[in-house]
């Protein structure tokens, strides 16, 4: 599965894109972002608090119930500053 | 039309483009943003502004096609820039045209509304103190929500 982040999450963990293979427990976002969060300290303290983050499923915003897939491209960033 | 871009655009040239549409055009409405030297008190030195490529074109063509299907519209341009800017520099074009104004206007200014909560962009300032991610502001959020109603 393709893993993207921008802005701070994407300073904070380092990285803007990874790509992980999920063990069968996962599969909603939510559960997702949890599974992250022991990859490393950045991304613990990019992806700890949920409140403060956005996620899009395939291009889509979706919440943290949202089921997923392998194959599946999930986005994880902060509320958008554009215009 | 939709187009996500690093470099700067012409706003007399997208204008002329939506007035060459068609004779049936009667108004065009337009909105530019502009980087400010301010923020919050803040002096800014620049603004650099991360993306979500595909996701943003995906985002501002639905923005387009809900405007289209609110307002009898004859033409659209949305332009988005990304990367490092300078204060004074251009961030962002909305243009309408509308065989009358009001189209033009309202569905303008629902664009820009739209397009700063669902869009994903985020802007970093420079200034002397660092760099900080700008927050999200509370109004914009507001302002998006009239529309539903």
């Amino acid at each position: 599965m393709k893993i993207l982040y921008f802005s701070w999450v994407k300073q904070r963990i380092g990285h803007g894109v990874e790509t992980v293979t999920l063990p069968p427990s996962v599969n909603r976002t939510g559960q997702l972002r949890e599974w992250l969060l022991d990859r490393s300290p950045g991304h613990r303290a990019a992806l700890a608090d949920a409140e403060v983050l956005r996620v899009a499923r395939n291009l889509t915003y979706c919440d943290w119930e949202e089921p997923i897939a392998d194959g599946d491209e999930i986005a994880f960033f902060p509320p958008v500053t554009g215009g | 039309m939709v187009r996500i871009q690093q470099e700067d655009f012409d706003p007399g040239h997208e204008l002329a483009l939506l007035s060459q549409i068609g004779p049936n055009v009667g108004g065009i409405a337009s909105f530019v943003g502009l980087v400010r030297d301010m923020a919050g008190g803040r002096p800014v030195t620049a603004l650099t502004l991360d993306h979500y490529h595909e996701m943003s074109v995906k985002m501002l063509e639905n923005i387009e096609a809900e405007a289209r299907a609110r307002w009898p519209l004859l033409g659209v341009t949305l332009i988005h820039r990304y990367g490092r800017l300078s204060p004074g520099e251009r961030i962002v074009f909305v243009g309408t045209a509308a065989a009358h104004r009001q189209a033009a206007l309202d569905s303008c200014s629902f664009l820009i509304d739209w397009l700063k909560t669902d869009a994903p962009f985020w802007k970093e300032e420079t200034g002397p103190a660092g760099r900080q991610w700008v927050a999200p502001r509370k109004e914009d959020e507001e302002r998006r929500k009239r529309w539903r109603q």
